[in-house]
């Protein structure tokens, strides 16, 4: 029992970082059916951020601020930072081609990501860098349920991921920005002949979901304690399998999906064996595709008239 | 001064002219209608109004003003909006979302004060809300009462047609751009629209320029009516005058033999 709620607190934690990222994927996804493979490596870049915070106020055995003022600078610069860099992507490598065939940006955002995890290899080199995070957070803070340890970080995991998901579900859901989405997501022509600035709208949404896989990718830094520029490419994958299982274009879709593989993982890691956790999440992936290809949540696309 | 003045504008797509030197205006307050034969250029006029093409030579003016060159979302902004030939309403969106969301160009609320639904998110969603109950309103019991929460998908034909209308209205035009509005349509709907058409001038005071192909409601609301055939107009004026243009009927029938034979 002890063992089985611990799995579960682990599944949840790792479930949480693969919905963030998984977010994003779908938020691109949905507003342009593009499946942006150099996702995951833009959690990679958060990752390396916080990373290199943590070596700006005196590294992890003397941090010269609180901890956590610590902690929000490097969520807020890895959320920025890779916001803008996602805006970025978007606005030279996909808006050029996006009326060209769809297999075009979906080459270039393999390209995107090669760029990406080469141009940190060859600034920070290949080597695994860890955030040494229990020099600063003890293993210890945090809390125990009957038996079930649940640290800090951890708490942290869960409290700014569920943050993340219910402040994204407003946005959509409330306000005009939220609203355009869905419209250009639905029919960027008609809905740019509506008055809304489709460039703008999809701008915003590459900064919003980059930014979510950017604070990912520090969580995952402080719960892990090792990234290097290759990270991106497993994490990229898992999250675009939570957003397929969970119904690819689908908000709350993504979070099932993303807690789902999680606890998949951690499950199979327990019970089964760590060695066959990939072959189990890649199994559902396929065994999704195969029996609902749809998704949990997904909707069948509607054909237009 | 028109409303709306197409000046000489042309169209290539390398060696096709789409559009060649064409002249067109549209006054305040007229109905306009727009024949020809298939691809004789119509639905370009309208792509190169809304700013889905750029002209490649002429200038487009709205109330005085290039627009030439503007961005679509911009024209509309300006005050012109369009439906589209083949329907294009958000079919997964509610009947009253998809009039709404013809709204969110101007409305002024950031982000956090409509998530925290302070006092000028909650002003605008209500007038929002007000507007898209009067447009729906506007069609009678067509759009009425339980359809508006009804997702645009269950919509008739006719039906999706009227909430393009409707949607297209909720930008504010000051001209309003019908691609085929009866297409599709049983002769009591043809009817219908042609009266809506000439309500939606009357009531609301808005221009509008109309492709059609039904000549029953191309003769029931125009004014004007301009002929377009491989690009060019080649023929403008009253309906009767246009019908009955020897270039028109020669466009749509061809050549009469007996004619062909004497030239």
């Amino acid at each position: 029992m002890h063992e089985l709620l611990q799995t579960t607190v682990n599944g949840l934690t790792t479930g949480c970082l693969y919905a963030l990222i998984a977010l994003g994927y779908s938020m691109v996804y949905g507003i342009l059916k593009l499946l942006n493979f150099a996702h995951g490596d833009l959690y990679m870049v958060g990752a390396y951020i916080g990373y290199f915070v943590i070596q700006w106020f005196g590294g992890p055995n003397a941090v010269s601020i609180p901890v956590p003022l610590l902690l929000a600078i490097m969520v807020l610069l890895a959320a920025v930072g890779v916001g803008v860099l996602g805006m970025a992507i978007e606005r030279f490598a996909y808006r050029p081609l996006r009326d060209a065939p769809r297999i075009a940006p979906l080459i270039t955002a393999l390209g995107v990501s090669f760029v990406l995890e080469n141009t940190v290899l060859l600034l920070f080199g290949g080597f695994t860098r860890s955030y040494s995070t229990p020099t600063f957070i003890s293993f210890n803070s945090g809390i125990t349920l009957d038996g079930v340890r649940i640290d800090s970080v951890e708490l942290m995991i869960f409290g700014l991921s569920f943050a993340m998901m219910y402040g994204l579900h407003q946005l959509v859901q409330r306000t005009t920005l939220g609203k355009s989405m869905r419209a250009v997501a639905s029919d960027r022509e008609a809905a740019e002949m509506l008055g809304i600035n489709v460039d703008r709208t999809i701008a915003l949404t590459f900064f919003i979901g980059s930014a979510m896989a950017g604070v990912a990718g520090v969580m995952s830094g402080l719960a892990f304690n090792q990234i290097s520029n290759t990270i991106g490419f497993l994490a990229g994958l898992k999250a675009f399998t939570a957003a397929v299982v969970g119904g690819i274009g689908s908000i709350a879709g993504s979070m099932i999906g993303g807690l789902l593989i999680g606890l998949c993982e951690s499950f199979s890691a327990s019970y089964v064996s760590s060695e066959y956790t990939d072959l189990i999440v890649f199994g559902i992936l396929i065994a999704t595709m195969l029996l609902r290809p749809t998704g949990i949540l997904g909707q069948k696309a509607l054909q237009k008239v | 001064m028109s409303l709306l003045e197409l000046d000489q504008v042309s169209l290539t797509f390398g060696g096709l002219k789409a559009l060649w030197e064409l002249d067109l205006h549209v006054d305040e307050r007229e109905i306009v209608s727009v024949i020809g034969p298939n691809g004789a250029g119509k639905s370009t006029v309208f792509n190169v109004i809304t700013g889905v093409y750029r002209p490649t030579a002429g200038d487009i003016r709205f109330a005085g003003d290039s627009i030439v060159g503007l961005r679509p979302h911009r024209i509309t902004s300006r005050g012109i909006a369009r439906t589209f030939q083949s329907l294009r309403l958000f079919l997964n969106m509610s009947v009253k979302e998809n009039v709404k969301s013809a709204t969110y160009g101007h409305t002024k609320a950031s982000p956090p004060e409509s998530i925290l639904r302070l006092p000028r998110a909650r002003r605008e969603e209500r007038e929002v809300d007000a507007l898209a109950e009067q447009l729906l309103a506007f069609f009678g019991d067509r759009l009425q009462g339980y359809r508006w929460d009804q997702p645009a998908y269950s919509l008739s034909y006719a039906n999706r047609r009227r909430l393009e209308i409707a949607r297209a209205l909720a930008t504010r035009p000051q001209l309003l751009l019908l691609d085929e509005p009866a297409a599709g349509m049983n002769p009591r709907e043809t009817h219908e629209v042609t009266e809506l058409i000439v309500r939606l001038r009357d009531e609301l005071g808005v221009a509008i320029l109309v492709i059609e192909h039904d000549m029953h409601v191309v003769a029931g609301c125009s004014e004007r009516v301009v002929a377009l055939d491989h690009g060019v107009k080649i023929a403008e004026g009253s309906y009767e005058e246009v019908a009955n243009h020897h270039a028109v009927v020669e466009a749509y029938l061809g050549r009469d033999p007996e004619a062909l034979a004497e030239s």
